[in-house]
């Protein structure tokens, strides 16, 4: 990994999420009307998400019960609406305890 | 009006322009606060992946995304193809178009083409959402604001985690490792909670991603360009299923 390969991948990052977001900006002065294109965008979001999250989640912290508490307690804070951070650090938390107690 | 002016010069009132940045600041400071945290599991992340420290800043600094950069940086420390760094960054940062679109609809008209270049790099998932919770147009100053405190704690948490990552206990740094999934978690659940379509396409992504990780043929794909492949497949089915009407786009 050099450090010109790591400098073009950031930069191919930056300008790529760059160009997403001005298109718009500068481009559309109108609403997308066409049903099925709003729709598709629309559910990008959570696909993607849902996608990067499961399964990959369970091998994130090393351990797997430590890792289904921690899951299993993102669920549960984030279907009572709790904020981004209560979620991530009650998450990070969970994963904490169980791993002190062995697992 | 010059009450007014002699007021505003002995800060009663504050201009417009500086009172509109302050609101920024205000409205993007717990989205700072919700950032700092995450970007620190992002930077340690990285570090652990073999990423050097101001390369995991410099990517929080430039990007200000969090599942496009987490992806992209995985893809660096993989030394996957520039091509399919840029594509696997485009698919999941294809949303923000449409955030922007709405940011678009929604800022004061009189802001000029350099302030639209300016405004656009800003604009995240969090960013987004609190700016369309705003009663009137988005002026350029409050955008200023809403923007900048949360690419300070974006980028200042990634440093902090980057460099705090040796420092840190093994069982410390599991934990912050679910930190960004948890984000991710508190973005899908809620909507999916309140939507059946949104549901369906949560459970349809999650299922195909379970199937591509040990499918045979399918789990030797990259990463990249399994997300890449669910994401249009689930999108496109949902979409065929549950058009989204009107008022349920944002």
């Amino acid at each position: 990994m050099s450090t010109g390969y790591i400098i073009a991948g950031i930069a191919v990052m930056a300008l790529v999420t760059y160009l997403v977001r001005v298109l718009p900006m500068v481009i559309f002065r109108k609403k997308i009307t066409n049903v099925r294109v709003k729709s598709f965008l629309y559910y990008v979001p959570y696909a993607v998400l849902s996608a990067m999250t499961f399964p990959a989640i369970f091998s994130s912290t090393g351990t797997l019960p430590s890792s289904v508490a921690g899951c299993t307690t993102a669920v549960v804070l984030a279907y009572f609406k709790k904020g981004l951070l209560t979620v991530a650090v009650g998450a990070a938390a969970a994963v904490f305890l169980v791993q002190m107690l062995g697992f | 009006m010059g009450i007014l002016r002699e007021n505003v010069k002995r800060g009663r009132i504050l201009p417009m322009k500086k009172q509109e940045f302050l609101e920024g600041v205000r409205d993007g400071l717990p989205i700072c606060l919700g950032y700092f945290s995450v970007s620190m599991a992002f930077g340690l992340t990285a570090v652990l992946s073999g990423i050097p420290v101001w390369a995991a800043v410099l990517i929080s600094l430039t990007n200000l995304t969090s599942a496009g950069q987490f992806a992209g940086m995985n893809l660096i420390a993989a030394s996957g193809a520039l091509v399919e760094i840029g594509l696997t960054t485009l698919i999941i940062n294809i949303r923000y178009f449409l955030m922007s679109i709405s940011v678009s609809q929604k800022v004061e008209r009189k802001m000029t083409m350099k302030e639209r270049l300016a405004v656009s790099f800003g604009i995240t998932d969090e960013i987004f959402a609190v700016s369309m919770q705003r009663d009137h147009e988005l002026t350029t100053a409050y955008m200023a604001g809403l923007i900048l405190t949360p690419v300070i704690g974006w980028t200042g948490g990634t440093l902090v985690g980057a460099v705090a990552t040796s420092l840190m206990p093994p069982v410390l740094s599991n934990a912050f490792g679910i930190a960004l999934y948890g984000m991710f978690i508190a973005i899908i659940i809620p909507p999916a909670r309140e939507h059946k379509n949104v549901l369906f396409a949560v459970v349809l992504a999650i299922a195909a991603s379970a199937a591509c990780k040990y499918l045979p043929v399918i789990k030797n794909l990259s990463s990249g360009w399994t997300i890449i492949l669910i994401t249009v497949v689930v999108c496109l089915i949902a979409a065929w299923l549950f058009p989204v009407e009107e008022s349920e786009g944002e």
